[in-house]
């Protein structure tokens, strides 16, 4: 499809600005600029351009959207209209806070709530997606050490099964990264453990369940040689769906934690945010949160900035109107609903698991949490099929493909993450279509190496994406 | 109980059996037994009418002004409604990353459009697919510019206090120094704490009182200390300011919350990050680029990813993942319906209401100015009167200017506020002061 700037035409008129009459003010010429070039198009035809342009992405609610750590669960529509509210959109962050009581209470209410669900005393909702949680969190910790005058402890521990955002995270808060290896069954290895803690350890990052879509067993002991070594507890929320209502990271020893709001609460992604990545805390760290925070004194809210606190991490409040999307899911699903639909997702993701081990590489012994990882390794050695093409393979199927090559402790790791808001038969489905690629994989693998065939466009080349940079559409010179 | 689990009781029977357990629960053997949750102490769950109900309650404790002159990084604009009904489109909201190309062209067209509008209004040649917010890319953009042997960064004038934190937060701990340096007409004092150790110079045009200063003469002084120049801008500011490029910046940096998104009480914003190619591997976040598919058609994909976390981990040049994907897609769309002669329009506007506003003041006895070029926003000096000019406005529905102290008040007009408004808030001054 062409870009809106081929579709401009000098003259072209889209939605008029309202004109005043008041005197034309002239700023002096060397502040003016030579050249402006932004499009001129009708409106219809800008309705036309990014219709069809949607036309050409694929959300959950178009289907299935399996993708391993990122909980693309459904989007209730009750939350968009809430934050489309005018009460909430069209008020300004610093108008005064008796005129902003009820976007107060939201931002006290959720943070309650949050609390509760994860076991912890304090919380920000600030940080405006999950890594920008993480570096929040980290940067807690590391205020919690100096005001003790502990200022040996510079080192991160970080499994090798972690998100990338965990060790990207801890360097830019300024710390050493030790990764730490997994043991056979890819949970964190205590003997290794044990061999890099010490009083230099700052915290372990640790997502639980784990990226391998296993519950960490070993946890209480886990926390307990990190906090004997004098060590925090950093506890990575990307796969709190699985555990909600269920089992609280706050009782099993996290002393710091971030949420994606955007996972686990069904704010919506929107092709790469805006998220929302709050941090909670145990009260030992509560002094040193960003403010301002919102707090509650008789029957008002008021803002308090905190004297001690680590100071800002954005601008005013962080993502207001995701906040209320997370908080009317809250009040929606309620005390009962929230552990059953962390349930459900387990229960969703154990059923594709065993329906696909038949053919598929993956754990078995044990039940997997909200997500588990396929491994197309052997397939690959047999058959040349890659994880990638039985992505791709999958596109031509109509289901969005699960998270390729990840964890990367996994070879030709599929990892998939169905969440609760799936039928049986989407499920039944998806076992079906993954199935013809299996059998495929041994049929036919050409086809699947060339998938998809359906798409609007076939495998783009990503090699020269990156050798010849094409970052901005340029006028071609006549 | 309400929930979205679309399960019947025999699905989850049938299920279960297939799983080989009896219930839900069982499949949490994993977790140790004494962690298990009894319950958990919030509310019931409640209808979607009962959820609406309480959440237009709290909707309606905000006060919605008819009129905003309070500007200081949030800005009113006229929103057309194009741009709402297109970006609430479910393809766009509701879909991820677009980790997966073929099926999201759409999204990564979009983002393409949206590098070059960011890259055509700041004049430079590359741009990311957009940050958290205005505070956090200019952060980023002192952090872009980190060199072994430089240890300090230059913040020249007022810039919002917001953006002011986050820098401390995100440079205190990687051994960078900030400088604060007042801004002179003859950049005296930015000619002598220029350095061989500064790495960059930041400023703010307009700056965080409005004012704007004559930014290229800020340019060639940095350009030739050697140092780095980055420019805080507003977009809409930029319609008929010298772009950053003409300024000889190094890197552009904003927020872009004045193209087409609410006030939203604060967010989500978008952070907006532009520079030279010569700095292209330097800027974090994701890029969407130009290339070809396995038929040699033109196709969008995810590009330059050897800089992002997911592939360097801890030596990722930054830690950011998601970004502010929907807000950019909206800047975009807002864009495309102003169109150039609307964004030009929208600027003009802003510079002769708000210099109306400024003359009819003047013309009140005992209303004085902190004087100088400005965009949209200025400052007024009132000794003592701060508080009650602000009160008096906010009974008739008026969200004045920012309370700087009790003297002074800083204001900002855009093309929603009605002339007669502004006679009507010069009038109401003039009874007061």
């Amino acid at each position: 499809m062409k870009t809106i700037f081929e579709k401009s035409k000098v003259g072209s008129i889209g939605t008029e600005i309202k004109k005043q009459n008041v005197p034309k003010y002239e700023l002096p010429e060397w502040h003016k600029r030579e050249i402006l070039d932004i499009p001129e198009v009708s409106e219809v035809e800008v309705v036309r351009h990014y219709t069809n342009l949607s036309r050409r992405a694929f959300g959950v609610d178009n289907g299935f959207y399996p993708l391993g750590s990122c909980t693309m669960k459904y989007n209730p529509k009750v939350n968009e209209e809430v934050a489309q509210m005018r009460g909430f959109t069209d008020i300004h962050p610093l108008q005064n806070e008796e005129n902003a009581q009820g976007a107060l209470k939201v931002i006290y209410l959720l943070s309650e709530y949050l609390c509760e669900i994860t076991g912890m005393d304090d919380i920000t909702l600030q940080p405006a997606a999950g890594a920008h949680g993480e570096y929040t969190g980290l940067k807690l910790i590391s205020e919690y050490h100096k005001s003790r005058g502990d200022l040996k402890r510079n080192k991160i521990i970080v499994p090798d099964s972690a998100h990338g955002t965990n060790p990207a995270s801890a360097t830019l808060a300024g710390f050493e990264v030790i990764n730490v290896k997994s043991d056979e069954e890819h949970g964190v290895d205590l003997e290794e453990l044990k061999k890099v803690v010490g009083d230099d350890t700052a915290a372990l990052m640790l997502t639980n369940p784990t990226t391998l879509g296993l519950f960490e067993k070993n946890i209480v002991k886990i926390a307990e040689i990190v906090h004997g070594a004098g060590g925090k507890l950093y506890y990575d929320g990307a796969n709190l769906n699985a555990i909600m209502g269920v089992v609280r990271p706050g009782d099993m020893g996290f002393d710091v934690i971030h949420l994606n709001l955007h996972k686990t609460f069904s704010t919506p992604h929107g092709g790469g945010g805006p998220g929302s990545g709050p941090v909670g805390c145990k009260k030992e760290f509560a002094c040193f949160l960003p403010g301002p925070k919102v707090e509650k004194y008789g029957e008002e809210y008021f803002l308090v900035n905190l004297p001690e606190s680590m100071g800002k991490v954005g601008s005013f409040y962080g993502n207001f109107l995701v906040y209320l999307k997370a908080l009317a899911y809250i009040l929606t699903l309620g005390k009962e609903g929230i552990p059953y639909s962390a349930q459900c997702a387990v229960l969703n993701a154990n059923y594709l698991k065993t329906k696909l081990q038949k053919k598929y590489d993956t754990e078995k012994k044990r039940h997997c949490m909200h997500e588990f990882v396929v491994s197309i390794k052997k397939i690959k050695e047999e058959t040349g099929v890659s994880a990638m093409d039985i992505a791709k393979g999958m596109i031509d199927g109509g289901i969005h493909p699960p998270t390729m090559y990840f964890p990367l402790i996994v070879d030709e790791a599929l990892m998939f993450e169905p969440t609760e808001t799936e039928t049986k038969e989407t499920l039944d489905a998806a076992i079906e279509l993954l199935n013809e690629l299996y059998a495929k994989a041994y049929s036919d693998p050409e086809t699947l190496k060339t998938a998809p065939h359906n798409a609007v466009i076939r495998r783009p080349d990503e090699v020269l994406a990156a050798r010849k940079p094409v970052l901005r559409y340029v006028k071609p010179v006549e | 109980m309400s929930n979205y689990v679309p399960h019947t009781e025999e699905d989850i029977k049938s299920m279960l059996k297939a799983i080989g357990v009896k219930s839900t629960i069982e499949l949490y053997s994993d977790v140790p037994k004494k962690l298990l949750l009894k319950e958990l102490n919030i509310p019931k769950g409640i209808t979607q009418q009962e959820v609406l109900e309480f959440m237009q309650k709290l909707a309606d404790e905000n006060t919605v002004y008819k009129a905003v002159l309070r500007g200081a990084g949030s800005y009113r604009h006229f929103i057309p409604s194009v741009v709402k009904n297109l970006s609430s489109r479910a393809e766009f909201v509701t879909a991820y990353t677009p980790y997966q190309a073929e099926m999201s062209q759409g999204i990564l067209q979009v983002i393409f459009e949206y590098q070059t509008m960011i890259c055509n209004l700041t004049g430079l040649e590359v741009s990311n697919a957009s940050v958290y917010n205005g505070a956090s890319a200019a952060a980023e953009g002192i952090l872009m510019c980190r060199e072994r042997n430089k240890s300090k960064a230059i913040i020249l004038g007022n810039i919002r206090p917001d953006t002011r934190a986050t820098i401390t937060t995100y440079t205190e701990d990687l051994g960078l120094e900030i400088i604060d340096i007042a801004f002179d007409e003859d950049l005296q004092g930015l000619k002598e704490a220029l350095d061989d150790q500064v790495a960059c110079v930041y400023v703010e045009q307009p700056g965080y009182y409005g004012q704007i200063i004559d930014a290229k003469k800020v340019g060639d002084v940095v350009k030739e200390s050697g140092a780095k120049y980055i420019m805080g801008c507003n977009p809409i500011s930029l319609a008929i300011l010298k772009s950053p490029g003409e300024c000889g910046a190094d890197i552009a940096v904003g927020d872009a919350q004045p193209l087409g998104l609410p006030l939203g009480f604060g967010g989500p914003y978008l952070g907006f990050m532009a520079c030279t190619e010569k700095m292209m591997r330097k800027i974090p976040g994701r890029i969407v680029g130009e290339t070809v598919d396995a038929e040699g058609k033109k196709a969008y994909v995810l590009t330059l990813q050897a800089r992002e976390q997911h592939i360097r981990r801890e030596r990722a040049l930054s830690n950011i993942c998601s970004n502010q994907a929907l807000c950019a897609l909206t800047a975009t769309i807002y864009l495309s319906a102003v169109g150039k002669q609307g964004l030009i329009d929208v600027a003009n506007e802003c510079v002769n209401l708000s210099h109306y506003f400024k003359n009819e003041l003047s013309k009140v006895q005992g209303v004085e100015f902190v004087e100088g070029e400005f965009f949209h926003e200025f400052v007024t000096i009132t000794p003592g009167k701060a508080d009650i000019i602000l009160s008096e406005l906010n009974k008739v529905n008026i969200l004045g200017g920012l309370k700087l102290d009790r003297d002074r008040i800083l204001w900002c007009v855009t093309e929603t506020v009605s002339k007669e408004c502004l006679d009507l808030v010069v009038d109401l001054i003039r009874g007061l002061v």
